[in-house]
């Protein structure tokens, strides 16, 4: 990182104030729009990864921009009041090209218009709203734009002899959720990939308004139902921060344990699909029962097969007796011996490797490029792991080894999951061996003022960051939160092209990328 | 290889015995073998989960009779999840058009019963019965699997509990 110019460029007033419960988050408030950009550049330039862009609408427009350092969380704010009304803001796609579809989405739902970015398509409103929906007040009609379903959207074409289009989805073949994704080819191999998402959106920045804080956590568990733990512990934390108020160890430590949890599930679900993507259903029963295992054992302690609801602003709704975590600590050592048994098969099986291998690369070069982090990120090379690198406590105390790989094809990704299965078991271990005293959800303080706060988690998937600015009395007045699928699927149109068409659902699956999450 | 056979061996046999809740009935119905369609109309993926796991060694609802299906020209049964937004109202009616009749609808979770959480968004229309005809509703945020296996055996029988 540049010591010399980034710590300087930053706004006054602010500094990082290291956190008990997770890595420094700074909100900086940013004056014109010049500065903004300024600052976006210098912090890019600074190493800095670009995580998300948002917006809020009336009665306070803003436009908020996400980097993530080694040194932190940084979210430049900036406001859209200009004396003339004028709602601008500089776009960052001359130097950060993973901005596009943000702004896109922002003049969508908000009308702000990013000055400078060529994409004039609509992006998440898919244009079915004939004016921003969430330019108006809460419970205002939105009207319709007449006939919007005849509209086309100017995929990018591809001429040239033989090449053809496969137009597929919404709906998929499967369980899946729904998404449009066109292929160019020629013969079995992809020219060109473009997706088209919004299909699951929901609203969801509109429905946050005016909710008081615990139906608001209820919503944020609900924006990608896979990483319900992680969202609603970013959302947690970025209500407690807007309150400065520390949930107390044992809180932590639980929502340490329940998010390791959901990871495990998750990338279980993962190996299991990728071996029977891969022609090896041996893959998705043995995985299946393993994380069945683990639903019904959630079940079991916690109420609930996926952990929906148990992280809330000011703690968890959980607690673990003796034997609680005797039988936990049993299943964390039977799992191990299994997962390792598993990769043992999945590593010597010639036919599984040869899908895996040298498919679907990602470019350690491209994935920084492109911000990746996460499992994608992290199998091509990206050492970013928010648990590793500066997590508060309970991380501090066992930090898990980072998990990485530089060949970027599915069998990286398919190594990380691996990996980060057994270091989520050995920190699983270390918070059940050492769980304080539990402490159930205590009241949060009331706000006076208007206050505002960040959360960030590393979930299974990647970094989910949340924001919210309340309003006194604890009613929300806007919230965002940020999934990591909206930075990994431009990845995915970069990977596909030059594999075979049959093979997009295999590495479709090794990124295994939500697409509520990014809809919202 | 050997190591692989030996596991599966070693597993064994986990399908769940589960007596059928609906002895086969005197009215007309899909008999002993339902196909579904499942169309997800924006739900968290939460709902998708449960599904999926329907399809492991513990559940095995093939065993049932039921199996998922790729084409809306095979299914008997229309499993929709999430509150419908407005972006899949189209394609989820269009899916519907596909399905030959006789066939029921079956409206999975919170959200497809009436948008649960979602409800009252200007991006989605608060469930499944304000698009389509819904013969089915199981509410759970999400249900479980062992609701969603229930449901579907109901749906064997075109017996019409609350159609809207
Ligand atoms: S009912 Fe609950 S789990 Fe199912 S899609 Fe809706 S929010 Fe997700």
């Amino acid at each position: 990182m540049d010591n010399d110019t980034f710590p300087k460029r930053v706004s006054p007033g602010f500094c990082l104030i290291p956190r008990e419960d997770g890595i420094p988050r700074a909100i900086i408030p940013q004056e014109t729009p010049g500065d903004y950009f300024e600052e976006a550049r210098i912090l890019a330039a600074s190493g800095g990864r670009f995580l998300g862009l948002w917006a809020a609408g009336a009665p306070e427009p803003r436009i908020c921009t996400a980097f993530l350092l080694r040194e932190g969380l940084f979210v430049l704010v900036l406001p859209l009041s200009s004396p003339e009304g004028r709602q601008t803001f500089p776009s960052l796609s001359s130097f950060l090209p993973a901005v596009d579809r943000f702004e896109r989405s922002v003049r969508d739902l908000f009308g702000f218009t990013p000055e400078g970015l060529e994409d004039t398509r609509p992006w998440i409103s898919q244009g079915l709203w004939s004016v921003p929906p969430l330019s108006s007040p809460p419970g205002t009609c939105i009207p319709e734009t007449p006939r919007a379903d005849l509209r086309e959207y100017p995929f990018v074409p591809v001429f040239g002899p033989g090449v053809h289009e496969i137009p597929v989805g919404p709906v998929h073949a499967g369980i899946i959720e729904p998404g449009h994704f066109r292929f160019q080819v020629v013969g079995e191999k992809v020219l060109r990939l473009e997706e088209r998402l919004g299909y699951t959106h929901k609203g969801v920045d509109g429905l946050f308004r005016s909710r008081d804080i615990s139906s608001g956590a209820r919503l944020a568990a609900r924006i990608s139902g896979d990483s319900t733990v992680a969202c609603s512990i970013a959302f947690a934390q970025a209500v407690e921060q807007a309150l400065d108020f520390t949930p107390a160890a044992g809180v932590r430590f639980l929502r340490a344990l329940l998010l390791e949890r959901e990871r495990i599930a998750n990338h279980l679900g993962d190996l299991g699909a990728l071996g029977n993507d891969a022609g090896l259903g041996f893959g998705l029963s043995q995985f299946g029962r393993l994380k069945e295992d683990l639903l019904r054992r959630n079940r079991t302690h916690f109420g609930v097969r996926y952990l929906f609801d148990l992280v809330a602003p000011g703690g968890v709704r959980a607690t673990l007796d003796d034997t609680a975590i005797r039988d936990l600590l049993d299943e964390n050592r039977i799992l191990s011996a299994e997962v390792a048994e598993l990769q043992k098969i999945y590593d010597d099986h010639g036919g599984l490797q040869d899908r895996f291998q040298n498919t679907g690369v990602l470019l350690p070069e491209v994935a920084r490029r492109l911000g990746a982090g996460g499992v994608v990120g992290r199998a091509s090379a990206q050492a970013w792991d928010l648990r590793a690198d500066h997590g508060g406590d309970p991380y501090r105390r066992f930090p898990p080894a980072l998990a990485l790989a530089h060949e970027g094809d599915v069998a990286a990704r398919v190594l990380i999951r691996f990996l980060e299965i057994q270091e989520s078991l050995v920190l699983a271990r270390a918070l059940l061996e050492h769980l304080p005293e539990n402490s159930i959800a205590e009241p949060l303080p009331d706000n006076p003022e208007t206050a505002e706060g960040l959360g960030i988690v590393e979930g299974f998937r990647g970094e989910v960051l949340a924001w919210v600015r309340l309003s006194p009395g604890g009613v929300i007045r806007a919230a965002h939160i940020q999934e990591p699928s909206a930075l990994l699927w431009p990845a995915l149109e970069v990977v596909v092209p030059g594999n075979l068409v049959a093979d997009f659902p295999l590495i479709n699956k090794s990124f295994n990328l939500s697409y509520s999450g990014h809809d919202l | 290889m050997w190591k692989l056979l030996v596991k599966i061996f070693r597993t064994g046999r986990l399908t769940e015995k589960r007596s059928r809740p609906v002895t086969p009935p005197p009215t007309p119905g899909f008999g002993r073998s339902l196909a579904i369609r499942h169309v997800d109309a924006g739900s968290c993926n939460g709902c998708e989960l449960e599904l999926l796991a329907l399809e492991n060694p513990y559940y095995a609802l093939s065993s049932d009779g039921a199996k998922f299906v790729a084409s809306p020209r095979h299914a008997d049964l229309l499993i929709v999840t999430g509150p419908v937004t407005k972006a899949m109202k189209e394609p989820l009616t269009k899916t519907l058009e596909g399905i030959p009749e006789p066939r029921r609808v079956l409206a999975l979770g919170d959200c497809a019963c009436d948008g649960g959480i979602f409800r009252d968004s200007y991006a989605v229309l608060n469930g499944a019965p304000q698009v389509i005809p819904v013969d089915h509703r199981l509410p759970g945020c999400p249900p479980t699997p062992d609701e969603i296996r229930r449901a579907i055996l109901q749906s064997f029988t075109l017996a019409r509990t609350g159609r809207e």
